[in-house]
């Protein structure tokens, strides 16, 4: 007889219609049974192809075979053998892109919940008691790395547990970078940042909060100082905005300073919390992106009527992860497609009283291979708002570049950095993450971070000191 | 944590705290600031550097108690600690010998006028100084802004010190005197501001200010700073906090000054509720 198939496990989640009003976790974690039932559907390949699609190379059909005998600590361990940070990755990793898009069930049914797994071992493990893994004896050298978001820990996580010194400089006064200014309280809890972060720590990181690198120290000085490696980590953090009449009104923000307020600062809690947030009764949100969807899920939950996402590319070209973009429908955020703002309208007191939009129609595809957005004239209708989020994507601040000749920047002020390596222009300086990309996954970013790691750790033991820097033409035809 | 080894009442609602921060103390310039938060559930809020010790290894923070913030940060006594301490901050003043210039501080703005005033005076200028204030009890460090000019006015809304006069009347005989003054450093209430930068631009003399907008981070990351300056958006926490006066939109700026008036009396309402003087005592 056939072996009966066993279906996805669906991840619980807290109701639509409770979850809109409340900052806690949307989706809840799989209970023991459905995770050992969801470990079964894993074919434990030879050569397991969901693998090569994780930017981190987690040793995912080990992990998921550990956890189906209720190895749990093994499971734990063979995880955090390549991710430093399993409870996050777990959570806001886009596996329906990555592992889970090249899982061999996914040619005929749905594919093994690989992130809902990775989320379950890592959550057993905080709850059970993390191990310290053992580590390579004192190397004697010292590396700095600069911003404590998803690249610079995993990056200072691996080098740790390669035995050397790491120092990590942060500009904030909290450590996680964008997973906790960035990303809500409701999609990633910070206590879990909290005890991934503190797990980094506990392999001997040291952690500098309040360091501004490029006001209190250039990246030269901390080379001159005694480091013998930087790595540059610190994100894309400048926002930006789109340059319309009216966008400095009073109610029009940024969605890097809406969610820095609530989630860092903690404004929901106010005036437990000190931080105040502005709480609009119709809010506009302009993008789609992950961004968009965590600002326009956070001003529903401040008690917002509506939200309303502006977005001016149609359905299909929603750049936010599927799911995520489910949620916020879910909840009741309204979406206008094919709508662009032109101008934000203000009251006699300053402040937002409207958006004025301009309907878009589809044409040929732009650079991005994406069809392109076409004002339609006279096609102009005010939205009555009180508040404007820009989620228009962010860009690598400029500020750690101060005093740092040498290093070459893109036009777009991005880091010129070898992919496989992390290696800069400028010797002895490694970076990775959105500084390089421009902003993009937690996973990318810790990608960029372990593999600069890699090299860094080979550099430093006189491995791959010889030629600094290679074209990319020359290495492609050597 | 960041030790505070010294406190001083300037007046009843100013204080002065000198903090330990060695690096911070090190790389300070006239004209940048620091972002402080006094506890862990605190805001962060902008404070300019009104003086720093490289030797020390301090830094030295004026303020007046307006809001929650400010009057929690004035309960704190020499020997206590502050949350979080971030800076320097935003770009130094461009100093350089010009010849003669006019600097003028208001209220609490008398605090980062005297090193930029200092600054300037080491560069070789001849420095003329107006510190007004409205009324005397708000009027602080007249003798070290005097040991840093070659002139001083002190003005008082309510005369009752000084000259009884907005520092606006002084600035404007000093201009129609003749006095080559090549460049105006201006630092106080956003009103006094834009009306020092009115005053002077008949004499078309370039009018520096110092922009003290609401910030987050104070890194560029939120924009919540951002003032139109020439008609384009400009963040003031990394393109400032000194800007042309000439060339600010003031009515935006004290229009986005004002966007969480009521949370500030809420907090400060709260605050009094629990008994800040019994907070005080604690330390």
């Amino acid at each position: 007889m056939p072996k009966e198939r066993i279906p996805r496990q669906e991840m619980p989640r807290q109701a639509p219609e409770e979850r809109r009003r409340n900052f806690k976790e949307v989706a809840l974690g799989y209970t023991l049974e459905q995770a050992l039932t969801e470990a079964q559907r894993c074919l434990q390949c030879k050569k397991p192809q969901c693998v090569e699609g994780c930017p981190v190379q987690v040793r995912i059909p080990e992990f998921i075979g550990a956890l189906r005998n209720k190895e749990f600590r093994r499971a734990a361990d063979l995880l955090k053998d390549k991710n430093n940070l399993p409870a996050i990755c777990g959570r806001v990793c886009p596996q329906e892109t990555q592992c889970e898009a090249r899982c061999v069930l996914a040619r005929k049914e749905e594919p093994v919940a690989i992130g809902r797994l990775e989320r379950f071992v890592a959550d057993w493990e905080r709850q059970n008691g993390v191990q310290v893994p053992p580590k390579a004896p004192p190397s004697g050298k010292r590396v700095a790395v600069i911003g404590a978001g998803p690249a610079g820990l995993t990056c200072a996580g691996d080098l740790a547990r390669c035995g050397h010194g790491v120092t990590i400089f942060e500009a904030l006064h909290a450590p996680g970078g964008v997973l906790m200014y960035g990303i809500p309280e409701f999609r990633l809890p910070k206590d879990v940042v909290e005890a991934e972060v503190e797990y980094v720590r506990s392999l001997g990181v040291e952690l500098r909060l309040n360091w501004v690198i490029g006001k209190i120290k250039s990246v030269h000085e901390l080379l001159e100082e005694g480091f013998d490696a930087v790595f540059l980590g610190t994100g894309a953090g400048l926002p930006m905005f789109m340059g319309i009449p009216g966008e400095n009104l009073s109610g029009v923000y940024s969605a890097n300073e809406f969610l820095t307020r609530n989630n860092l600062m903690k404004a929901y809690l106010f005036p437990e919390y000190d931080t105040p947030i502005k709480v609009g009764r119709k809010v506009a949100v302009v993008g789609a992106g992950n961004v968009a969807m965590d600002a326009s899920r956070t001003a529903l939950r401040l008690g917002a009527e509506e939200v309303h996402i502006v977005y001016r590319r149609s359905r299909a070209e929603v750049p936010a992860r599927k799911e995520e973009f489910e949620n916020a429908e879910e909840e009741g955020i309204i979406v206008h497609f094919l709508t662009n703002p032109v101008e934000v309208l203000g009251n006699e007191k300053g402040w937002v009283r409207a958006l004025r939009c301009q309907r878009q129609e589809l044409g040929e595809p732009d650079a991005s291979g994406r069809r392109r957005p076409v004002p339609v004239p006279g096609s102009e209708f005010d939205m009555e708002v009180d508040m404007v989020i820009m989620a228009l994507g962010t860009r690598p601040n400029p500020m750690v570049f101060t005093q740092s000749a040498g290093l070459e920047r893109t036009r777009h002020g991005m880091v010129v950095a070898d992919e496989n390596t992390g290696r800069t222009k400028l010797e002895r300086v490694w970076a990775g993450g959105d500084i390089v990309t421009g902003a993009a996954t937690v996973i990318s970013a810790m990608g960029a971070g372990k593999r600069a790691a890699a090299d860094i750790d080979a550099y430093l033991r006189g491995e791959r000191n010889q030629v600094w820097w290679v074209e990319p033409e020359a290495a492609a035809a050597s | 944590m960041y030790r505070i080894v010294a406190r001083e009442d300037l007046a009843p609602v100013t204080k002065l705290l000198v903090i330990e921060a060695p690096e911070v103390a090190c790389k300070a310039q006239p004209g940048q600031f620091v972002i402080v938060i006094v506890e862990e559930h605190g805001e962060r809020i902008p404070l300019t550097i009104a003086d720093y010790d490289r030797r020390a290894g301090t830094v030295t923070l004026i303020f007046q108690e307006v809001g929650k913030t400010t009057r929690l940060l004035g309960t704190k006594r020499a020997g206590d600690e502050l949350f979080a301490f971030t800076g320097p901050l935003g770009l130094p003043t461009e100093i350089e010998n010009y010849g003669t210039v006019l600097c003028i501080g208001g209220g609490v703005g008398i605090a980062p006028i005297f090193p930029i005033a200092r600054a300037l005076k080491e560069a070789g200028n001849r420095v003329i100084s107006i510190i007004g204030a409205r009324t005397k009890d708000l009027l602080f460090w007249e003798d070290r802004m005097r040991s840093v000019s070659d002139e001083l006015v002190v003005t008082t809304d309510d005369g009752s010190y000084g000259r009884k006069a907005l520092v606006t009347v002084p600035e404007k005989e000093i201009l129609e005197s003749g006095e080559p003054v090549e460049r105006i450093w201006a630092i106080g209430p956003a009103i006094m501001m834009k009306f020092v930068s009115l005053t002077s631009r008949p004499f078309e003399v370039k009018t520096i200010v110092s922009l003290n907008s609401i910030m987050v981070d104070g890194t560029g990351m939120c924009g919540a700073c951002r003032v139109e300056v020439g008609g384009k958006t400009r963040f003031v926490c990394v393109d400032g906090p000194e800007f042309d006066g000439h060339e600010v939109n003031w009515d935006l700026l004290m229009e986005r000054q004002r966007i969480y008036l009521d949370e500030e009396k809420r907090a400060l309402a709260r605050f009094e509720e629990m008994c800040p003087s019994c907070r005080g005592e604690q330390h």
